[in-house]
């Protein structure tokens, strides 16, 4: 009904100043989105950021306190009910019916969406294939494992074929091989037209994502896509070898131009102040000489410059 | 919308049937609870344990003794040598009473106006006996009560000049005044307040405990639609609960059930969609189960007690009556009672079924008001 229409608009979210307050506490601090259509864009921090508070925000779960939500062309507030038939929600924690079977679960949820005799059967035949459950579906929904229940989760959240899907730290649960697999299923879906807002606290799944929001105690410290965000970074990274790297990371943390310094193999992977000249000497002056080497900065490098109590605007 | 409603109601139903404690508790309360009441519980006080103080040490005394046996509201299970041993018994809690007959009982039976046709203007008109009570008890107290006045014909060897009684008792519907009787239909009322608000009042709660909740409420699914089909299930279980306690009582207490089978329906699914909804509202006021259950209890215990299941309605002050009428076991007791011992129809009892409706209605309306589809 709205498709032609929908060709038109930009942005599948669109935040301006959103800001939700718990009492005292402040969980989601002036937060501006802008999250294209068709994109898969990321959350990424820490537990405790702000990141399940802002997607139920943007879900319209929770009231904001303040600011302006668009989602799908609509203003969120007042169309949280119209929205939801465009909108799919997987939750951080499994949140079908333990005691129902996978079909059982799967019909439950299609017949809540509307979905009836032929059609509802035609799409829960083809969701079963899709995320490989057909041999599960007389298996309780309790008794799987992490990466079935997450599947059947997708499975769920996705049954209506929403145009934006909100993805809680999908793959908390999961082991690295279904983690992969389970990407390559939202890349999938991406490619199907479906905005993918999804949160984690990995950084590789981080860099998979189009473009992704670092957030740190209620507010988005950066943002942008992988590549941009890496190369805007406001350090330098510098790799030192030699030996009695432990004493020598104490050193270097302590100064004030140094954001960080972590042991990685054998080698300390230093991140120094954009200001400073040339890291190379600077580093060599402070640790006696050592080898060192400018390095590719990675998503971490990133993460760790612009959190903490050292991070640089 | 139907179609929503139905899938929660499948959904709920099945949930139900896996959840073998609550489906065993669905049958084994009211089981229980029947025989408790059927068997254990009597409000006619019988066998009571009391004492004899008899100074008097006659074949009319021992007579009387046995008189007393005979009525078997009493066992004498000891003597006494003086009213002062049978006081310390009674303050122990060995005898509930102790009766006293003095040395010249004799005498006093004898010229007592009842059975002295002699001396019909007698100016002796002393009692023949005296009883002790522990009144804390009003029921054994009472029970003593009612031997004031009992014959001692053959005792006197006659029968006494006693006048034609004031008013003559026919009792309708329970003639042989069996406690049970009353009971029974009292009983549906009581376990379906109970089962009925335990199983709605953790019913949301419980989809925000297991999580499901912030995953229902981000689909298209309506706040009546989801209490609609939560309550629905439960309402095959309460008529299953009354057919269960009726049948029981009817085949293992003979209770007599006069009612039209449909009066009785009616009756019951008004009273079950009240309980169910009384519950929806506890749990979208309780944020975990155990606040749920909490609050059933502080619902069913006024229910128990003021609903006229135990003391009689008529005898309560006007407040406690007030707060009686609120709640809606008041009315079904009323009315079950009304349909099964008196074959009353749903008809005459308007007034109580259109509180239950209006009372369900209410209900339903806060219910889903109250739940928002929001989380915190």
């Amino acid at each position: 009904m709205t498709s032609n229409n929908s060709e038109q608009i930009e942005y599948a979210i669109e935040a301006k100043g959103l800001s939700k307050r718990f009492g005292e506490n402040i969980a989601v601090n002036k937060l501006d989105l802008k999250i294209p259509k068709g994109s898969i864009y990321g959350f990424l921090g820490p537990n405790g950021c702000g990141k399940s508070t802002s997607i139920r925000l943007l879900t319209g779960l929770l009231e904001a306190s303040e600011g302006d939500v668009t989602i799908l062309g609509k203003p969120l507030q007042g169309h949280e009910e119209s929205l939801k038939t465009r909108i799919g929600y997987m939750t951080q924690k499994f949140s079908l019916y333990d005691n129902l079977t996978v079909r059982e679960n799967l019909d439950f949820v299609g017949a809540i969406y509307g979905f009836a005799g032929k059609r509802k059967k035609a799409r829960i035949e083809e969701l079963l294939a899709l995320y490989d459950l057909e041999k599960q579906t007389k298996q309780f929904a309790g008794s799987m494992s992490g990466g079935q229940k997450q599947r059947l989760a997708l499975a769920c959240a996705t049954l209506h074929s929403p145009e934006l899907l909100f993805l809680d730290e999908p793959t908390s649960a999961v082991d690295p091989e279904n983690r992969r697999e389970f990407w390559e299923r939202l890349f999938d879906l991406c490619a199907a037209g479906t905005t993918i807002l999804v949160s984690t606290h990995y950084m590789d799944e981080a860099e998979r994502c189009h473009a992704l929001a670092i957030m740190e105690e209620g507010n988005k410290r950066a943002d942008g896509s992988p590549q941009a965000l890496m190369e805007s970074m406001s350090a330098t990274v510098v790799e030192v070898s030699g030996n009695k790297l432990r004493q020598l990371k104490q050193t270097l943390t302590d100064h004030p131009d140094i954001l960080s310094a972590a042991q990685i193999g054998a080698h300390l992977r230093v991140l120094v102040k954009k200001k400073v000249h040339d890291p190379l000497l600077f580093i060599s002056e402070l640790s006696n000489g050592r080898e060192s080497i400018l390095a590719r900065p990675s998503l971490e490098d990133v993460f760790v410059t612009c959190t903490g109590e050292r991070y640089v605007d | 919308m139907w179609i929503r409603v139905y899938a929660i109601f499948i959904k709920e139903l099945k949930q139900l049937s896996r959840d073998r404690m609550t489906f065993g508790m669905i049958i084994m309360i009211p089981l229980v609870q029947l025989m408790l009441f059927g068997y254990a519980i009597n409000t006619d006080a019988r066998h009571i344990p009391v004492g004899l103080v008899d100074l008097s040490q006659t074949a009319e005394s021992r007579a009387v003794e046995q008189a007393l046996v005979a009525t078997q509201s009493v066992d004498f299970i000891a003597r006494y040598r003086s009213i002062k041993e049978a006081e310390v018994a009674i303050t122990q809690g060995e005898i509930r009473a102790a009766l006293y007959l003095p040395s010249d009982m004799t005498r006093r039976l004898f010229n007592h106006p009842l059975y002295d046709h002699k001396q019909l203007d007698s100016a002796l008109t002393l009692p023949i006996g005296q009883w002790i009570v522990d009144g804390s008890d009003t029921v054994i107290a009472s029970t003593i009560r009612a031997l004031r006045n009992m014959p001692l014909d053959e005792v006197a060897n006659h029968t006494a000049t006693r006048t034609a009684p004031s008013f003559e008792v026919v009792q309708y519907f329970n003639p042989e005044q069996r406690t049970v009787v009353n009971i029974v239909p009292g009983l549906v009322a009581v376990i379906l307040t109970m089962t009925m608000i335990l199983f709605t009042s953790a019913a949301i709660v419980r989809e925000h405990e297991h999580g499901n909740m912030e995953f229902l409420i981000t689909t298209p699914v309506r706040s009546m639609e989801l209490m609609i089909g939560k309550i629905a299930p439960y309402v095959l279980v309460g008529l299953l609960q009354v057919a269960i306690i009726l049948s029981v009582g009817h085949w293992m207490f003979s209770v007599p059930i006069q009612g039209s089978f449909l009066s009785l329906l009616g009756g019951s699914i008004l009273f079950i969609f009240a309980s169910l909804t009384l519950g929806l509202v506890l749990s979208t006021i309780a944020k975990t189960q155990l606040q749920a259950t909490q609050m059933t209890i502080f619902i069913l215990l006024p229910s128990i007690l003021l609903s006229g299941f135990m003391f009689p309605y008529d005898a309560m002050p006007v407040a406690a009556q007030w707060i009686a009428e609120a709640l809606p076991v008041t009315h079904f007791m009323r009315m079950i009672r009304a349909i099964a011992l008196r074959d009353a129809s749903l008809l005459l009892l308007g007034k109580d079924a259109l509180w239950l409706g209006l009372f369900t209605i209410g209900g339903i309306i806060i219910a889903s008001l109250r739940f928002k589809k929001k989380l915190g």
